[in-house]
């Protein structure tokens, strides 16, 4: 009698055991869902991998007939185009007098593009100490920093040039305009994702210590973010060098500029160079930034 | 002794949650205070209510006859400043030294230029390495603090609170994230500013038996709620089935 009794105490714990008999009696209690056997959720995944791809296919079908895009024909012409580009867009002897032409443009778009970013760094670590959450104000000032960063950043760089040529004319400061706005847009955002990821904990702990907001800001703030804010620049200085160029074809200004008026004239050798050059400095600047990366983090 | 907190009647609720539901306690200078409770008992936020890191909904926190609930931002940071904080993640800033760390625990003290730029006078510094010799830390003192083990990581926690020089630690789950010999040493530490410096120390803990070794009272929190406030000498096993859920009391204890 008593034995039973004992028994009868310690089995409650699994009362719904018999209702569930399929499932492994560990899952039972963490699965209020019926639960599905491996096989079948493995099917489901494949099912949903087929009709993904079945799906892209009709829908670039579908996009080809109505823009009439021929794929095959648009593969046949490549051969041909390739053997165009290397017959006439090759720098031959003459074009090598337009290089200190084209390395004076070169520069201009660099310095540009390092201007641009270095300034627009410094404002938007402004403005992302008041829109990130462990160092704004309050709720409103950092909604209207996200919307203000997302409405720089969402209007194409090419469309900002256009728009500024209107007030500014075709010069330097327009394309310097250009760039600085894409870019300060993009780094607000961030800036503010960094500061959330690698601030919180300690802004908390020292605002704890009853800390002043500048003392949180420059003793904590700045040591834990400064790495990944000089990595973004770093970015921000290569892709703004890749834009400039297409900017300065707007704009009238730097390399850009070079590679449309020798394009426009028919002169092919020379916008190779230009072509070459561009190449050149972006992967050198791209070594730089790689090797103080390293260096930084 | 003389009481140097005093919390009356503490409410804290979220959007649909209510953390704390009207909590009341009375403490005195330099005891040793365990809050035990589930996770989502309310331990965190009655920790968090008493330096204002989370402000309360309604109730009252009386600390050293102030009330901490209606001070303006400026003398909140001067309580705050007297209270030191430790935390499960430690909460340092990783790329800096241990002993710029130890320092940021002078920033209440400190006008906003010469705590940006960390200008520490020589007593401070004095203070900074008194304490880490303490806490046995003098050869990490120039390490980066992302170089320090988890238990060494909660010494220079300490040491930052140790340096405000504070009439009261706030410790949130200090040991969660440690090993069982890097805890001992962690608890030793804080019963010794207790001890010997008369600090006075409320600690959020999970494991009940540290909470019965070290601690001079025990509060038990359930669902917002005080459920027991006693010494860890009268906590019947009822009571900690009761605080936290029976099923878990057999693993609890032992």
């Amino acid at each position: 009698m008593e034995d039973i009794l004992v028994v009868e105490r310690k089995n409650p714990p699994f009362p719904a055991a018999g209702s569930l008999a399929p499932a492994p009696r560990g899952e039972t209690d963490q699965a209020p869902a019926p639960m599905r056997s491996p096989e079948e959720l493995f099917r489901r995944r494949r099912v949903q991998f087929t009709l993904i791809f079945l799906l892209l296919i009709v829908v670039t079908a579908f996009a080809s007939l109505i823009t009439q895009f021929n794929f095959i024909t648009s593969i046949e012409s490549f051969p041909k185009a390739l053997l165009w580009l290397a017959k006439n867009v090759v720098p031959n002897a003459k074009s090598l007098r337009l290089v200190p032409n084209i390395l004076g443009k070169l520069l201009q778009t660099v310095q540009i593009s390092i201007m641009a970013t270095v300034i627009a760094a410094v404002l938007a670590f402004a403005m992302a100490l008041l829109g990130a959450v462990p160092t704004r104000p309050n709720l409103m000032v950092a909604g209207v920093i996200r919307l203000i960063a997302s409405f720089f950043r969402n209007i194409p760089v090419v469309a900002w040039a256009l728009i500024l040529i209107f007030s500014f004319g075709q010069s330097l400061l327009t394309g310097f305009l250009a760039i600085f706005i894409e870019t300060f847009g993009f780094l607000v955002r961030s800036f503010i994702e960094v500061i959330d990821e690698t601030s919180k904990s300690s802004v908390e702990a020292l605002r704890a210590t009853g800390a002043r907001y500048f003392h949180t800001i420059f003793q904590a703030v700045v040591p834990s973010v400064k790495p990944m804010i000089l990595s973004w620049m770093l970015y921000m200085v290569e892709t703004n060098i890749r834009s400039a160029t297409l900017v300065g074809m707007l704009t009238g200004s730097g390399i850009g500029f070079a590679f449309d008026l020798y394009y426009k004239n028919f002169n092919y050798a020379g916008a190779a160079l230009v072509i070459i050059s561009i190449i050149v400095v972006v992967l050198l600047i791209e070594t730089i930034s790689n090797i103080i990366r390293r260096l930084i983090l | 002794m003389q009481g140097i907190l005093e919390v009356r009647n503490l409410t804290k609720r979220y959007k649909d949650v209510t953390a704390l539901d009207g909590v009341s306690l009375s403490v005195r200078r330099g005891e040793f205070v365990s809050v035990i409770g589930r996770s989502g008992a309310g331990k965190t936020t009655l920790l968090r209510c008493i330096n204002r890191m989370v402000d309360a909904s309604g109730g009252e926190v009386i600390l050293n006859n102030v009330d901490v609930c209606k001070l303006s931002r400026t003398d909140l940071r001067k309580v705050r400043s007297k209270i030191g904080m430790i935390f499960q993640h430690y909460n340092l800033v990783h790329r800096l030294t241990v002993i710029e760390n130890v320092l940021h625990g002078r920033l209440g003290y400190k006008t906003t230029l010469d705590g940006m730029i960390g200008r520490y006078t020589y007593e401070e510094k004095l203070l900074a390495v008194k304490t880490l010799a303490m806490l046995g830390l003098m050869d990490q003192m120039y390490k980066r603090c992302d170089e320090l083990s988890g238990g060494q990581k909660q010494r220079v926690g300490i040491a930052r609170a140790l340096v405000q020089e504070p009439l009261l630690i706030l410790c949130d789950e200090p040991i969660a994230s440690l090993d069982p010999s890097s805890a001992k040493i962690i608890m030793d530490h804080l019963r010794g500013a207790c001890d010997n410096l008369g600090i006075t120390i409320i600690v959020n803990l999970h494991q009940v038996d540290v909470a019965i070794k070290y601690a001079d009272r025990v509060v038990g929190i359930k669902s917002g709620r005080i459920a027991y406030d006693g010494s860890p000498a009268n906590l019947a096993r009822n009571t900690i089935y009761e605080i936290f859920g029976s099923e878990a009391g057999e693993l609890i204890i032992d």
